[in-house]
């Protein structure tokens, strides 16, 4: 799917950018883009270290067990694979909450931890495991409960008000993440197969895709 | 009462990270004599490993977005998607946030921005739009860096679970803001 949509982008944006008469942007945008990539990662370095230190000593001390334990009855809906109170339920919690309260850079690293651990769990290496996809979808439908602070800055005291939407709105997009990709995990074009086959799912994929964003 | 409530929130969680970095540590030692120094700096190790893994994730989405972005497709897109979006009572003010939104935080955060400045902050536009930038996330972004750092090549239904889910976000944020805020 991903070769699909990286692709079209890509020429889509080369034929369009050619017709704007943008194409110089364009050029600009794929170098300044490349460099910046680098340097998020490299910023991402020292943030990465402090929580996944302090998480490992949250994980020596017991405490991400505890906490998988006690949050098992949810989680077993959600990631039914994932075994009972195996370190990756903890991290994906952690991650939730960090999320929830705005923290956007303790989450990350929370979350690449349980993308590592749910990834132990995962046959095939190379292809997401259902539980991966979930976790991802909930993730990026982005779990609210404190505005984040750039939009306190931007709405100043009108923040109050939006404050009730937003984690309406949060709610809808979480409940819709969660139900699709129960929907569409089981449907043929996604389904796992024991022998994953190149290019197949992939192919089979592209229209739905391509459904999904003319709606928007 | 609302505000209020939301301020305290907003104080509480001044002390969060504070009270993480301290809190846990403290339990492991008191509880369980972890040896939180050495455990710390083994964990910490990982932090450069795994952010110099996504760095070609990172490369390949980036630079497809920032094409995407530059070449003006997303407006072609937003003609093609305006008589359906007109049908729906989507306002066409906040449709451009709206099909950023999965792509870029710094670009959606730019039109925010835009329409606090043009309508104000008290407007309906900018409560719809702040109402979406709350409530999604920069679907692939995320995408390419959490499954990057394991090495994940097949999404498989990730895209179009995370897109449907901010088309979802999306609508509500302007039907919940017209509703309870109009």
């Amino acid at each position: 799917m991903l070769n699909y949509i990286w692709m079209g982008m890509i020429l889509i944006s080369v034929v369009v950018g050619t017709f704007t008469g943008r194409i110089d942007q364009v050029t600009q945008a794929a170098i300044d883009m490349a460099k910046l990539s680098v340097e998020i990662a490299i910023g991402l370095v020292g943030i990465m270290a402090l929580w996944l230190g302090i998480m490992k000593i949250a994980e020596a001390s017991g405490l991400i067990r505890i906490i998988a334990k006690l949050l098992r009855p949810i989680t077993i809906r959600l990631f039914p694979d994932v075994p009972d109170d195996h370190p990756a339920i903890g991290s994906i919690v952690l991650n939730m909450s960090a999320n929830m309260l705005g923290l956007g850079n303790a989450a990350t690293p929370l979350g690449l931890k349980a993308m590592e651990e749910l990834q132990e769990l995962n046959p095939d290496k190379k292809t997401a495991s259902n539980a991966m996809v979930m976790f991802l979808a909930i993730n990026t439908s982005s779990v609210q409960l404190i505005l984040p602070a750039t939009v306190v800055a931007l709405m100043g005291v009108v923040s109050a008000d939006i404050f009730i939407t937003t984690i309406l709105a949060t709610l809808c997009s979480t409940i819709a993440a969660i139900v699709i990709v129960k929907v569409l995990e089981n449907t043929k074009w996604f389904r796992l197969t024991p022998a994953p086959e190149d290019g197949a799912g992939d192919e089979a994929s592209a229209p739905v895709e391509q459904g999904e964003g003319d709606e928007r | 009462m609302i505000e209020t409530f939301t301020d305290g929130l907003n104080e509480l969680a001044r002390y969060i990270i504070p009270a993480l970095i301290v809190g846990i540590p403290l339990y492991a030692m008191a509880a369980r004599r972890v040896k939180v120094y050495e455990v710390f700096v083994e964990g910490a190790k990982d932090g450069f490993t795994i952010a110099v893994r996504i760095i070609p994730y990172l490369v390949a989405i980036l630079v497809a977005v920032g094409m995407f972005r530059a070449s003006g497709a997303l407006d072609v897109l937003l003609n093609l998607l305006a008589p359906f979006l007109n049908f729906i009572g989507f306002p066409p003010e906040n449709l451009p946030l709206a099909l950023m939104r999965p792509l870029s935080g710094s670009g959606s955060l730019g039109l925010l921005t835009d329409l606090v400045n043009e309508y104000g902050a008290d407007s309906m536009q900018a409560k719809i739009g702040a109402t979406m930038f709350g409530s999604s996330e920069t679907t692939f972004y995320v995408l390419a860096v959490y499954f990057g750092s394991v090495g994940v090549l097949r999404s498989r239904h990730a895209v179009p679970a995370g897109l449907f889910a901010d088309a979802v976000g999306a609508i509500s944020a302007v039907y919940l803001c017209q509703w309870l805020l109009g």
